[in-house]
């Protein structure tokens, strides 16, 4: 979904934070992106190369950071791998699961100079 | 998927911008051995024509700014200058060998926190208004134009109602909803698969939507990426027709989801189908135990009072005063 909107949003912000923070150049950029997101890593890198040119970003590394997905099962009550958002409890085999990570889509860090 | 999609072509009908920019410099030097003396005269003339031309008649803009600047500048540089540029130097002034000025900074931000801001200012916005603003979302083709267009029939007595219209190209939608009478902004998103809060953001500056009224706001037709971008609306309403899939909430849980309300149309064709009603609601509510469901006709007018009396309630709460 959307990829080339998310990395245009992951420049900006990029940008935004060069301009407060001081810093000329992005040299690596380390976004985590949960399994259960929806987004497609490979699509990220993909269009990272063609929006970060011209910009600050451009030449920078994007290391993609995957964060497994869990939840909360209502009925075992505790927490649980979940490997499809909305999916079962690997457990109990019930849909109640709430998910608790796996949807995030955060810009973590950045090395730059 | 669409890898191909979402770069920034985004256009609001009716904005439309044309510059011309004209400058003209003049510079002189003149330098002397070890005293620098510069002078600089500086011309500019601007001459900027802005046409704006606005759709539907409704504004015409001619501008014509002319600028011109006359500024002379001296200076006169006299003695020795040793410039010493470290650039391994920190902050304290303190160089370390083999360290440079390369550092890790620690951001963590929300990838879509720009899209919710925006989203935020424009329901506050909205609320300010009492407008209830709906955000309709489903594939091509599940007939989101249809029952809009039927609905601002049947409830334009007793509400005013705008629309914007979201699509790739053409301003087709945003005419069929204007001959019922409805204000109708059309934003075409380019090859933006969505639209985002900033476009609705620009929209409703130019809409002007009154008081207590009722927004629609027809996103692209896509069941995946709309999903994750709040346009600052009161509820999504998800579209699905029975001449679809009946698992595509399992398919695609993300819509599901995210939505308040789920409008099964094309009732209609039923009898014509193999379609069980029961079982793709059931994939509704397995990933969304809140979603409330309807089953209606736009085109034959079956069970579109459910809808119009979900409306009335949500209207009500969003009413000022």
């Amino acid at each position: 979904m959307h990829e080339m909107s998310l990395i245009e949003g992951v420049v900006d912000i990029l940008i935004e934070e060069g301009r407060k923070q001081g810093f000329a150049k992005v040299k690596t950029v380390w976004l985590e992106i949960g399994e259960l997101s929806g987004v497609e890593p490979e699509a990220m890198l993909f269009c990272f190369d063609v929006v970060a040119r011209g910009t600050l970003a451009e030449g920078a590394k994007l290391e993609i950071l995957r964060t497994p997905g869990a939840g909360w099962c209502l009925d075992c009550a505790k927490t649980v791998a979940l490997s499809e958002k909305f999916g079962e409890c690997p457990e109990c085999g019930q849909y109640h699961v709430q998910m608790t990570a796996g949807d995030e889509m955060r810009v973590k860090e950045l090395e730059v100079e | 998927m669409c890898t191909v999609c979402g770069c920034g072509q985004a256009s609001v009908e009716g904005e439309k911008h044309e510059h011309k920019h004209e400058h003209a410099h003049s510079h002189g030097h003149a330098h002397g051995d070890h005293e620098h003396t510069h002078e600089h005269d500086h011309a500019h003339a601007h001459g900027h024509e802005h046409t704006h031309d606005h759709g539907h008649g409704h504004h015409h803009h001619d501008h014509d700014h002319h600028h011109a600047h006359d500024e002379t500048h001296a200076h006169a540089h006299g003695g020795d200058h040793d410039h010493t540029h470290d650039y391994g130097a920190g902050i304290a002034g303190v160089h370390v060998p083999g360290l440079s000025q390369e550092r890790i900074v620690q951001i963590e931000r929300d990838i879509l926190g720009k899209n919710n801001s925006y989203a935020g200012a424009n329901r506050a916005s909205l609320a300010q208004k009492g407008v209830l603003a709906l955000n309709f979302v489903s594939s091509p083709g599940s007939g989101k134009t249809t029952l809009l267009v039927r609905t601002i029939n049947d409830l334009k007595e007793k509400f005013a109602i705008a629309v914007i219209e979201g699509d790739q190209q053409t301003s087709n939608d945003a005419e069929r909803i204007r001959a019922t009478g409805a204000k109708a902004l059309q934003v075409n998103t380019g090859k933006g698969c969505h639209l985002d809060a900033h476009m609705v953001g620009h929209a409703l500056d130019q809409l002007d939507v009154a008081e207590n009224s009722l927004l629609f706001i027809e996103n692209v037709g896509n069941l995946v990426c709309p999903a994750a971008f709040d346009l600052g609306e009161a509820h999504k309403v998800v579209l699905l027709s029975t001449t679809e899939g009946e698992d595509k909430p399992a398919k695609y849980p993300d819509m599901f989801a995210a939505a308040d309300l789920m409008i099964l149309n094309k009732s209609d064709l039923l009898p014509h189908l193999d379609f069980d009603v029961g079982a793709c609601l059931a994939h509704a509510l397995r990933v969304n135990p809140r979603l409330q469901t309807l089953v209606v006709s736009a085109r034959t007018g079956e069970g579109l009072a459910s809808f119009y009396a979900w409306i009335f309630a949500r209207a009500t709460l969003a009413r000022k005063g």
